[in-house]
């Protein structure tokens, strides 16, 4: 009976990481401009691979292989904002402006 | 009655057929993009569906020592991202002209200069 819990979670964490990946690449080709692609793909990217990561740890039924699934979870939940707004900041500030549908930008006044 | 390992499978494998969609998807935009940053972004996004892969390929072999592969991927790809965010930004302002950088580019260079 547990086998079959686990596999159900596990079947159903693998389906919703990879199609929050296809979301967060379906946001890089569709949206206009480098600041919105940024908002689709490090938020939306970086839940689907934590989900197939914690898919994987959940699988093998080991607590140490889960905490160190879970480990590289946080691990991304970490790093991703971080070199998403350094790569924003860098791209903003050496003059890669805003898409023109785009109403307000604080840092620039406009 | 249906095997969990025959969930798992089938699951697996549907999960295997969407992250290659998203593959060719940020390979279109890494290939077709019009900037640098939209590239590194689209480079960024391959990461993490690289890690995604190697998740659903643990699932499928049972090695969970791909787990530890795709831990070190993340590693390596947060480091090449603010590298390249390091790169965009000592490359200077793309606005200002080169003939322009007497008067007006020398503060300019200095928001996006090589100091900070």
């Amino acid at each position: 009976m547990i086998d079959y819990i686990v596999a159900a979670i596990t079947a159903l964490l693998l389906l919703v990481g990879a199609l929050f990946a296809l979301a967060a690449a379906i946001g890089l080709v569709r949206l206009p401009d480098l600041y919105t692609r940024m908002h689709s793909a490090s938020k939306a990217g970086t839940v689907g691979s934590g989900l197939l990561l914690l898919a994987a740890g959940l699988y093998s039924q080991d607590p140490a292989i889960l905490a160190r699934a879970v480990a590289g979870f946080i691990f991304f939940l970490l790093t991703a904002p971080v070199s998403a707004h350094l790569l924003a900041k860098a791209a903003h500030r050496s003059g890669y402006d805003l898409d023109a549908l785009s109403v307000r930008d604080d840092i620039r006044d406009r | 009655m249906i095997t969990p390992a025959a969930i798992v499978a089938v699951a697996s494998s549907a999960a295997l057929v969407i992250l290659g969609l998203a593959l060719i998807l940020a390979v279109w935009r890494v290939v077709a993009g019009p900037t640098l940053p939209d590239r590194i972004l689209a480079l960024d996004m391959l990461t993490g569906i690289a890690i995604g892969f190697i998740a659903v390929i643990a699932v499928k072999t049972g090695f969970s020592l791909y787990i530890d592969i795709a831990i070190s991927l993340g590693l390596v790809g947060f480091l090449a991202t603010v590298a390249f965010a390091r790169f965009v930004l000592s490359r200077g302002n793309i606005t200002s002209k080169p003939s322009a950088s007497a008067t007006n580019g020398n503060t300019q260079q200095r928001a996006g200069g090589k100091k900070r």
